[in-house]
């Protein structure tokens, strides 16, 4: 009876009104071992993690199914029945600590108000502490929440999940918004604290490379449904569902830079599933069965599990090199040029160093990728390029002429070449304004292009970034996240520019939506010659798209060269811990 | 979703169809009842203080003057100077918002720091010291509750500017050239104007109050003007012989401030933004 | 390398200062109560504009129609109106800050002779201290009752009613609510006085019930806004993360509500409930009209009648004076409930 750390058989949940959310899931946590539950934005992932608590969110509800934690059930339990078993038999550790740490009280209470009041409180909270390597100083624990760092809460966190030695932990993209060094040491962290302590994880993400770093099994999930399941090494180097074959491809590594295949279309939300097979839309091998008949998850041998009719035809995988670019023969004039830059924020009194003594060149057509964590000056240094803030020091040249620092001093053909894109897909597009209006606007201000000849380059437009023309009267309101961003490519290349500056404008994507975002640039640059410089902060972003990089830590370049023998051999520290740090499919 | 829809949701609330119908009923009886009334609202039409009767329907003022008649004018002035006070605030905080918050010049600081001022003053403290200094008129009744409201409007569509100021489109339009003017009007003031809007309502509200208060303390309106919180205040003394000259204006005050106030709410809700989070922030 | 044989240099201590400052709040306290000084000259010197820079020549305001050339010299001289503003704004200034508050014009006109302001305004602060007393002392429980219990009941029955029944009062203005109040209680009914009808001198504690309907007047309003306020705070609340996260780490409903989250909606429920003592100041002034209650509210409308410009100069600056006061009163109890404010030095 007591095999399992957790089993789930059944589960559906759904919104009030009926709809499903979460369908027919079923899977089991082998004591001591680390379950990835992998899926998109909408597969339901954090909602059926939330329902292994006997939790739903406001406006949904667990409507049928059955969890048993380490043999007890506490599904169909009431509210306060359930409760005596979270935090002691199974407890979460939360996506992001700083908003779930309540900010009134004090870390180390917040740890012992998980345990019943006793003498020992105090040693097991220093207990606790100690495991997850925080300092057991009574003035530490004596903090408040917003006195610790990014890490330092997280670890908080995982400390009050396992002072009540829990048989199940449940970690719900606990990483999120660290750091890949932090990000390196917590996953390093977490799993020598799950060996030695021998509790089960549940870790539910959305990055593959993550999962990869830390999971014995993994579960992926598609449209509220569970529709591969297996050990993690056999999923991910020889996956058996189509959808996981294209996560897969479409996963960049910083390693061995690789062509990055997307998924066609775009994944379906609750309320819009089709009949039958819900990825039949967007499946390269569906059959005619496929879209009458809904697919079992099916045992397929070596203790696997796949959710489709034809899955003997899934292809293997065969990552596909990408072509060294690096040839890049020796150009005299470089198309842009920045010398020396010296860029300042300017807060209350006294200026923070953004970047300084930044120098480089792109040649035309080349694709030049800026690397750097957050704060390391990065995005500063995109927006001096685009002319959106003055430096303190040092120029940026086109073709070998000064530019002005700032955009409404540059001259108009100037501001036509260099062009720009966001990272907020939510915010870089007018919500305001139609599509064709957001596109044709930078036609008729740099280019002097009459309405009507702006309206008329539009449906091109948008056939380049290959969105169907019909998405020209709509409004940004109705457009998914990788749509957006396509749009504000389309708007740059309206201008016609000879650069575009890309800041992490894959970072709010989904992966698959990524991969399809960079499929684009690469295919831009090939169509029309593009320069791109390119700003991230993801080492596998870099491998697959740029030719060469430069590695920014704390607005100084500590480090560049070509991609590939750069992270194939990093030379300064920083890039070497950087790049070990990255997490990456290649090697496990 | 079509902005027609967005617009009317607020209807769909309990609250919010309520207080339409009632704003609508008050907004057809402040425009026809002039052509209704039996009298002259300021001329002497029988005895003193009178109970009601079928000749005057709500009796008489302490005048002799028809009191149906006079409630029947007596919305005009409230609601006509509420609305163009609210609007007057409105013009010229969004203007000063919109300025202060895109221009990082100095202009900003200082206007910002008139208007910490401002709020500074309780809002009747500042319309009566308005009323000792500047006397009892429309014009400065107006302009001074249209002040009230300036800074707390100059503020929200400041903040709102310096958000929607940082988005990518915005930018966009900057790094590819655009003029102030354009920046302002295709950009900026489109995206800003629903956070405006949605708690224009409330002001309207507090317009209302405010100024009927006045007019109530009898530092703005002056007699013989018919005004509902005028007639309250002239008719106290008389209570107990005609309760009802004191009771038609105060009841209808209330029906009127309460009808806007929950339309307000509701429109509120529906963009949003809720309205107590709103004053909390101030 | 993998990632687990990474070493871990993140975990050396962030630049929390270990050893802090005696009191690291004296500094921001000082800052405050400057800042709120200031802003009270500036105040001033809007104050001394509204009343003496605007057109209109305050002299002939004063005495009305009975104005002799003789009595409007005797005014203007009495008011220094012969002199810059400047001057008399400085003179007026340095005689309030030791305590001189000048002198009633319109009492003058009456009895002939300069009455100082400081021995007209005695009792009245100290009724109207009461009154404002009374209602906050009833206000500040009930809100907090009347919205934590209708943000932790969200949907209920009970919490349609509070809302309901809060957005009808808060849009009323006082002396709609007083009137109606007067009608139903004093008139219809016959159980309270309508009006305060004591002497002046007199001390409201010796005539309490005078107190029922100013009070009930100025706490309907005031309630309402207040209630809604908390409601919408608690609720923020309950919705949070950290609420979401200790009911998943199993903590039980009523730690959930009052160790986790009341403890967070505390601070905006006082800076609402200090905002609206703030506002009581304006429904003082009506409520006490309203009642003929003899406080300094219905002094102050009657200078404003009779264009008592040193009367209403200085009683205004003195609402000016409380009511930025419990401005930074408010603000320091923010700062002090809340720990990441409280601890930033
Ligand atoms: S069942 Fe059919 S449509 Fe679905 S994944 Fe398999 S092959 Fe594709």
């Amino acid at each position: 009876m007591n095999e399992h750390a957790l089993a789930v058989d059944d589960l559906r949940i759904e919104l009030v009104s009926g709809e499903p959310v979460v369908e027919d899931v079923s899977f089991r946590v082998g004591h001591g071992e680390v379950l990835g539950l992998v899926g998109e934005s909408g597969s339901g992932k954090t909602t059926t993690a939330l329902a292994l608590l006997g939790y739903a969110r406001p406006g949904v509800r667990i409507a049928n199914g059955t969890i048993d934690v380490a043999g007890t059930r506490i599904s169909g339990l009431s509210e306060a029945q359930v409760r005596r078993y979270r935090g002691r038999l199974i407890s979460y550790v939360p996506q992001d600590p700083a908003a779930a740490l309540n900010p009134s009280v004090r870390v180390g209470d917040q740890v012992g108000n998980m345990l019943e009041r006793s003498s020992e409180k105090e040693a097991h909270v220093d207990d606790a502490f100690e495991l997850v390597q925080l300092p057991t100083a009574r003035d530490f624990r004596r903090r408040f929440p917003h006195q610790l760092s990014g890490g330092q809460q997280q670890r908080v966190a995982i400390a009050a999940a396992l002072v009540c030695k829990p048989a199940v932990v449940l970690m719900d993209e606990p990483t999120t918004g660290l750091d890949v060094v932090t990000q390196a040491n917590l996953l390093a962290q977490v799993r020598r604290l799950q060996r030695e302590l021998g509790f089960a994880i549940v870790y539910v993400s959305h990055d593959l490379a993550v999962v990869a770093s830390i999971a014995d099994r993994i579960v992926v999930m598609y449209a509220g449904r569970v529709v591969e399941d297996g050990p993690a090494a056999r999923v991910l180097s020889e996956p058996q569902h189509p959808y996981s074959l294209g996560l897969i491809a479409s996963v960049p590594d910083p390693r061995e830079p690789r062509v990055l295949r997307s998924i066609p279309g775009v994944a379906v939300g609750v309320g819009e599933r089709p009949p039958g097979c819900p990825f039949a839309p967007r499946c390269p091998q569906r059959i005619a069965a496929c879209e009458e008949s809904d697919p079992r998850l099916e045992r397929t041998g070596g203790d696997r599990l796949v959710r489709c009719l034809e899955w003997r035809r899934t292809p293997t995988l065969a990552p596909e090199w990408r072509a060294p670019s690096g040839a890049l023969p020796s150009r005299p004039a470089s198309l842009l040029a920045v010398e020396e830059l010296r860029a300042e924020h300017r807060g209350r009194g006294d200026a923070v160093v953004a970047c300084s003594g930044v120098s480089f060149a792109i040649a035309q057509g080349e694709c030049v990728a800026l690397v750097g964590e957050s704060g390391s000056g990065k995005t500063t240094i995109a927006r001096c390029v685009a002319g959106l803030h003055a430096p303190a020091r040092g120029r940026v040249l086109l073709d070998g002429a000064a530019l002005a620092p700032l955009a409404a001093g540059r001259t108009p053909d100037a501001r036509r070449r260099i062009q720009i894109v966001f990272q907020n897909p939510y915010d870089s597009l007018n919500p305001r304004h139609r599509v064709a209006q957001s596109i044709a606007r930078p036609a008729q201000a740099l280019r002097g292009y009459s309405r009507k000849a702006a309206e008329h380059a539009v449906a091109d437009l948008l056939e380049r970034v290959r969105l169907p023309a019909r998405l020209a009267t709509r409004f940004p309101g109705e457009l998914s996240g990788g749509e957006r961003q396509r749009v504000a490519v389309a708007r740059a290349l309206a201008a016609d520019p000879d650069l575009i500056v890309c800041d992490e404008i894959t970072s709010a994507l989904d992966v698959s939506v990524q991969a399809a975002v960079l499929e684009l640039l690469a295919d831009l640059r090939a169509e029309l010659g593009l320069a791109l410089l390119l700003i991230t902060h993801d080492l596998g972003v870099v491998s697959s798209v740029a030719d060469r990089v430069l590695v920014l830590d704390q607005g100084v370049v500590c480090e560049q060269g070509a991609v590939r023998s750069l992270l194939a051999s990093p030379e300064h520290a920083y890039t070497q811990r950087l790049v070990a740090a990255a997490p990456t499919l290649s090697v496990r | 979703m079509t902005a027609l829809a967005v617009r009317l949701r607020f209807a769909r609330t309990g609250y919010g169809k309520v207080g339409l119908a009632g704003s609508l009923l008050l907004l057809a009886l402040i425009a026809v009842g002039p052509l209704l009334a039996p009298y002259d609202p300021s001329a002497i039409a029988g005895l003193p203080l009178q109970h009601a009767s079928r000749q005057f329907p709500l009796g008489t003022d302490g005048l002799g003057r028809d009191v149906l008649s006079r409630v029947l004018w007596g919305g005009r002035s409230i609601v006509g100077l509420s609305v163009l006070a609210t609007s007057l605030a409105y013009a010229a905080g969004a203007s000063i918002g919109l300025l202060a918050g895109y221009t990082k010049s100095i202009l900003d600081p200082l206007l910002m720091r008139a208007m910490d001022v401002l709020l500074a003053v309780p809002p009747l403290l500042f319309l009566l010291v308005l009323a000792t200094g500047a006397g009892r008129s429309i014009p400065v009744l107006v302009l001074g509750v249209a002040t009230v409201h300036v800074p707390s409007i100059a503020r929200i569509v400041r903040a709102s500017t310096q958000e929607v100021a940082t988005h990518g489109y915005v930018e966009a339009a900057v790094a590819r050239g655009e003029r102030l003017p354009a920046l302002l009007g295709r950009e900026i003031l489109p995206n800003v104007l629903g956070t405006v809007l949605a708690d224009a309502g409330i002001r309207l509200t507090a317009s209302i109050l405010i100024l009927a208060s006045v007019n109530f303390l009898g530092l703005g309106l002056q007699p013989p003007a018919a005004d509902w919180a005028l007639m309250i205040s002239e008719n106290r003394g008389g209570i107990a012989l005609n309760s009802l000259a004191v009771a038609a204006p105060a009841l209808l005050i209330a029906f009127l401030t309460i009808s806007v106030n929950l339309v307000a709410d509701a429109v509120a809700r529906s963009l949003g933004t809720s309205t107590d989070r709103k004053r909390v922030a101030r | 390398m993998t990632a687990t044989e990474l070493e871990a240099p993140e975990l050396v201590l962030v630049d929390v200062p270990s050893r802090r400052r005696r009191h690291p709040l004296v500094g921001f306290v000082l800052r405050r109560v400057a800042a709120g000084i200031a802003t009270l000259f500036v105040v001033s010197i809007l104050l001394f504009a509204g009343t003496n820079v605007l057109p209109g020549d305050v002299a002939s305001a004063v005495l009305g129609r009975d104005s002799t050339p003789a009595g409007l010299a005797q005014i203007r001289k009495e008011l220094d109106l012969n002199r810059p503003a400047s001057e008399r704004y400085w003179s007026w200034l340095s005689g309030f800050v030791q305590g001189d508050l000048g002198s009633s014009v319109a009492s003058q006109a009456v009895s002939g002779e300069p009455t100082p302001i400081s021995g007209l305004i005695g009792d009245r602060i100290r009724n109207t201290a009461t009154l404002a007393l009374c209602t906050v002392l009833l206000l500040v429980p009930l809100s907090i009752f009347f919205g934590v219990l209708s943000a932790t009941r969200a949907g209920s029955p009970v919490d349609h009613a509070v809302t309901g029944i809060s957005l009808g009062l808060i849009s009323l203005p006082e002396f709609v609510t007083g009137t109606l109040l007067v009608l139903l209680l004093a008139q219809w009914l016959g159980l309270l006085p309508a009006v305060s009808l004591i002497a002046i001198g007199a001390s409201v504690f010796t005539h309490p019930s005078i107190l029922v309907l100013p009070v009930l007047t100025l706490l309907a309003a005031s309630l309402a806004q207040t209630t809604r306020m908390v409601r919408a705070g608690m609720l923020e609340v309950l919705r949070s993360d950290y609420v979401e996260w200790a009911r998943l780490s199993g903590h039980r409903e009523r730690d959930v509500v009052f160790r986790y989250a009341l403890r967070n909606a505390l601070a905006p429920t006082v800076q609402v409930i200090a905002l609206n003592v703030q506002w009581l100041v304006g429904g003082i002034v009506v409520t006490e009209y309203v009642f003929g209650y003899p406080g300094i509210g219905q002094a102050l409308v009657q200078a404003v009648s009779a264009r008592d410009v040193p009367y209403v100069l200085s009683v205004g600056m003195l609402i000016a004076i409380v009511y930025i006061a419990l401005n930074v009163l408010a603000d320091l109890l923010v700062v002090l409930l809340v720990p990441k404010l409280r601890t930033a030095q």
